[in-house]
């Protein structure tokens, strides 16, 4: 009686963070605004109603916030019991996507895979396994982790499926990659390899041009990525080789100005900007809701990731700090990708705006990590 | 696990704080090409999405001296479907067919037919196109137009000219005012979605269109109408090829009527004239040509203006078009024949070497160098005195008067009346005047010249240089252009037209109309004598080349009041039947022209003849 009277009371002092789910809840709304927005005139001229885009994803949006909900209500003690499965059948649903006639080509791309009614991509999937993975494997390394041998473990639970993945889709290899880098960089002590990597990557960065000339010496880059790294240096010039769909996001972008045309009045979607629903969304948001609007989506993802910090920050063990700080990693990378892709910032490459691109799978997945985070934040006992 | 804890808390807050500072960086980007160079890509993308239509400006409307409106301009319609507005196809295709009295085929494969637009028909008076649109039918688009119209439709047709399909000038005063009466088209910006389909909420921008100015000319619609009606009738009765008459203000220069008979319908300047005749030309008639007429018409204006003949075979040669468009009374030049001697004789007045009194004689021709030239009375006209030469427009008198010259002299002369080249009519096409070169000009040339021969000129040079002779030598220059002014007056434009003064001295323009007045009175010009006023003028019969031909130009020039011009006419009859003399044919039609014109310029009887 007594246990179960403390139970409750333990119950009760416990924390659930509701301005996180309130950040989802909105980001989420205003993603199918904007899918609605910038699909409905394509959709149409498809002959589907002006809401099919923004409908589907409503639907699936649906589904995934309540399993969110139902995830972040049990103990994720509980759910990190599927790493391993989760883990293995990354590879398995890889695989078939990748090598049997089971995976689906979408302009030309293999990334989808069909079985029976439901398609789905499965490099979603992996990144929520590995974060799992990953979590659960350096939770029990223990202080292995601040050893190179603890580390390596880390890089080889990776590197598989995480090539799997790059290979098959560079932009989720980069993100799966960085979520690796990020969690083992805060688990382990050892510093030197993450800022040596990041400073390689300042470096990259800032002497790009000359890099080109020397990645067009390489022989495994293929001719296309080569095309978008010229489209990226001068996106007029390449007109033709690609740099449409930069340039059309730029002048959408530009033609934003401080305050927007106003919801529903960007022209960009009309036509010029293909695929404006998808990795490009967020050109929109600018053409429409200017570049206080831009800043102000901006600033609920940085919210976003505060949350996330305090969460991790304040996780009842490292198996808790450490999912979370997966997602984060995972938003954090996803987010800033994807706004200097269509900033022109960096070569494009397909990479969605996490809860606003249109994409069922990519949101189903994103909420089930939202319930992890929540699920964990539920397990931090207020202190009274 | 504690100090592990913090480490933790520490790196993920470095890593939270990375984030955000990239993410500063990109904020940092997003100002830079939304804020910095906003301009440079919207400029981009307002020029990927932007289209435009231009809004015909109206064309400034012409006026005659009294204010009535020569050239004006219709609202027509053109009546178009869009096919995907289109909400009860039937109806649509029953109401056109009925309205617009069209086939129900065509217009049924139009309504039918995929595309955005579809135009059903042009040039739909204004009121059919308000019917239309009542009936407010979804998919049936009525645009409004501007069509030049010309009340008058014949009057004058030759001077005013007409316009194209993009409402610019063709011939006449339409085109030599273009740049007044063109105005300013207008334009609307529409946005359009890539397929360049036009966005229905999207902002239009409008620049409105600029009316053209209005030109208000010297020619009266009065007297052209008696000029056209006097040309008609003599043309019927000699069964001319063609009459001109040109009516001027020989104090200015102001063309009051230029009559180029056989005019044709400005309202339809793609048919052949054949119709018309004085009874169409009458007032503010309009000439209704049927549709397929004016089907025809429009393929002959493609043809004309992108001169492509391989899609449009034009009924009616182009050839044919230019004849019946030509102004003869600036386009054309002819050997003036006896008028010509004015000239001569203001020179040799001018010079001295001439006086009223001098006495000549006349054996019926006059031998020059080698050559024997005949006098128009073969027996002669024996002894007379200049005056009595003029009179009588007898040629050794004037072949005399031309050696007395001399080549240098008769050339100095010519060119000092301003005959060598053209007037600067405001018209285009001026033709200049043909003449034999100084040096080449031996004594035979300066004796056929002496008498109008042998040189060409334009109607409108002889009439121009014989009022600058008789308005006391002020060469002047013809013109219709009065002034330029937008409907609202707030600009206005009055032409000044250049004069040279004391081409000849005052006495001689005096004595010239003395002479000339004799003519009329007494001499070869008496038929164009009316009741009440003194005329002066001089007659001409000119033999077309090849003389073997037999053809004529009869002609007459005449003004009043002899003492001080006020209106001066010329009267050119090509190619008439029967009776060809210039005193006999041409003379007793302006005549009659002055009759009527005299009294209603207001220009009072002589006193000391009635």
């Amino acid at each position: 009686m007594a246990a179960k009277q403390s139970q409750k009371k333990k119950k009760n002092n416990r924390f659930y963070d509701y301005s996180l789910l309130f950040v989802i809840i909105f980001l989420t709304a205003f993603g199918l605004l904007m899918i609605y927005s910038s699909s409905s005139y394509a959709a149409q001229l498809a002959g589907r109603p002006a809401s099919y885009y923004m409908t589907r994803q409503g639907a699936i949006a649906a589904v995934g916030f309540v399993a969110m909900i139902v995830i972040s209500k049990v103990d994720y003690h509980f759910w990190v019991k599927f790493a391993k499965f989760a883990y293995w059948m990354s590879y398995v649903l890889m695989a078939l996507t990748m090598f049997t006639p089971l995976g689906m080509e979408v302009n030309g791309k293999k990334r989808w895979l069909k079985l029976g009614p439901i398609s789905f991509q499965p490099t979603e999937l992996v990144k929520i396994a590995l974060i799992l993975m990953l979590a659960v494997c350096i939770t029990k390394m223990g202080k292995h982790i601040n050893y190179m041998r603890g580390l390596m473990r880390v890089v080889l639970i990776t590197s598989p499926i995480a090539l799997m993945v790059t290979e098959n889709n560079l932009s989720s290899g980069i993100i799966i990659f960085g979520i690796a880098f990020v969690m083992a960089f805060v688990a382990s002590k050892i510093r030197w390899p993450f800022y040596s990597a990041l400073a390689a990557g300042v470096l990259g960065l800032t002497f790009a041009p000359q890099l080109v000339k020397l990645l067009e010496m390489l022989p495994f880059i293929k001719p296309y990525q080569m095309e978008r790294i010229y489209v990226w240096l001068d996106p007029a010039a390449h007109k033709l080789n690609g740099g449409f769909q930069t340039l059309q996001g730029l002048y959408a972008i530009g033609s934003g100005k401080m305050f927007g045309k106003g919801l529903g009045q960007s022209i960009q979607k009309l036509g010029f900007l293909p695929e404006a629903q998808n990795d490009m969304i967020f050109s929109i948001i600018c053409e429409e809701l200017g570049f206080v609007g831009a800043i102000f989506v901006i600033y609920l993802f940085l919210f976003m990731i505060y949350r996330f910090m305090i969460i991790a920050s304040n996780a009842p063990d490292l198996l808790g700090a450490l999912i979370v700080v997966g997602v984060m990693a995972h938003i954090a990378i996803q987010v800033i990708l994807n706004i200097a892709v269509v900033t022109n910032t960096i070569p494009n490459t397909g990479i969605t705006l996490p809860f606003i691109s249109y994409g069922g799978t990519s949101v189903l997945f994103l909420l089930a990590e939202m319930g992890l985070v929540l699920g964990v934040s539920n397990q931090i006992r207020l202190e009274r | 696990m504690n100090q592990s804890r913090t480490m933790h808390r520490k790196k993920i807050a470095v890593f939270c704080l990375l984030s955000f500072l990239m993410v500063t960086g990109l904020m940092g980007r997003l100002f830079y090409l939304m804020i910095a160079e906003s301009e440079y890509y919207s400029a981009m993308a307002q020029e990927l999405h932007e289209r435009e239509r231009s809004i015909k400006a109206a064309r400034g409307n012409i006026y005659d001296a009294t204010g009535k409106k020569l050239a004006a301009n219709k609202t027509v319609c053109t009546v178009s479907v869009i096919h995907n507005q289109i909400q009860d196809k039937e109806t649509v295709i029953s109401v056109l067919c009925q309205e617009l009295g069209l086939d129900e085929d065509s217009v049924r494969k139009k309504v039918e037919k995929y595309s955005s637009r579809e135009i059903i028909k042009t040039n739909v008076e204004k009121e059919l196109g308000d019917k239309i649109r009542g009936y407010k039918m979804a998919g049936v688009k009525v645009d409004e137009d501007y069509k030049r119209y010309y009340p008058y439709d014949t009057l004058a047709s030759k001077v005013l000219g007409f316009t194209g399909g993009d409402n610019q000038g063709i011939i006449g005063l339409e085109v030599k005012y273009e740049e007044y009466l063109k105005g300013t088209d207008g334009k609307i910006l529409t946005q359009t979605d890539a397929a360049g389909v036009e966005l229905e909420n999207a902002a239009e921008g409008r620049i409105e269109p600029i009316a053209g100015k209005d030109l208000y000319i010297s020619l009266d619609v009065n007297i052209q109408k008696y000029a056209e009606q006097a040309a008609y009738k003599v043309m019927e009765e000699k069964n001319a090829k063609a009459v001109s008459i040109i009516v001027m203000n020989p104090q200015n220069g102001e063309i009051l009527a230029m009559v180029n008979a056989p005019e044709f319908h400005l309202n339809d300047p793609f048919t052949l004239n054949t119709d018309v005749a004085w009874g169409s030309a009458g007032g503010e008639s309009e000439s209704e040509a049927s549709p397929t007429l004016q089907d025809t018409s429009e393929s002959a204006l493609s043809a004309v203006l992108q001169k492509e003949s391989e899609s449009a075979v034009p009924i009616v040669s182009q050839d044919a078009l230019n004849q019946m468009w030509r102004n003869r009374c600036i386009n054309d030049t002819y050997e003036p024949g006896s008028t010509f001697k004015i000239i001569t004789a203001a020179a040799g007045l001018e010079a001295g070497v001439v006086s009223l009194t001098d006495s000549f004689s006349c054996p019926g021709f006059r031998v020059v160098e080698d050559r024997k030239i005949r006098c128009h009375k073969v027996g002669g006209h024996g002894g007379e005195t200049f005056l009595q030469g003029v009179m009588n427009s007898c040629n050794p008198v004037f072949i005399d008067v031309g050696q007395r010259l001399g080549v240098d002299r008769y050339y100095h002369y010519f060119q000092q009346f301003g005959l060598m080249g053209k007037t600067g009519i405001d018209l285009p096409g001026e033709a200049a005047t043909i003449m034999h070169k100084k040096e080449n000009m031996g004594l035979v040339e300066l004796a056929t010249v002496s008498f109008g021969q042998s040189f060409q000129i334009t109607p409108v040079q002889l009439i121009t240089t014989a009022a600058s002779i008789v308005n006391g030598g002020n060469r002047i220059t013809p013109h219709f252009g009065v002034k330029v002014q937008s409907e609202d007056g707030s600009f206005v434009r009055k032409f000044d037209y250049p004069v040279k003064k004391g081409i000849v001295s005052e006495q001689t323009s005096e004595t010239m109309r003395y002479v000339l007045e004799q003519v009329v009175s007494e001499g070869s010009g008496k038929q164009a004598k009316i009741e009440g006023y003194h005329i002066g003028g001089k007659t001409a019969t000119s033999e077309k080349l090849p003389r073997s031909l037999k053809k004529y130009i009869s002609s007459f020039l005449g003004f009043a009041p002899a003492e001080n011009p006020q209106v001066m006419a010329l009267i050119t009859i090509d190619e008439p039947e029967g009776i060809y003399y210039g005193g006999t044919i041409a003379a007793p039609v302006i005549g009659n022209l002055f009759q009527s014109v005299l009294p209603y310029l207001g220009i009072s009887e002589d006193s000391e003849s009635s």
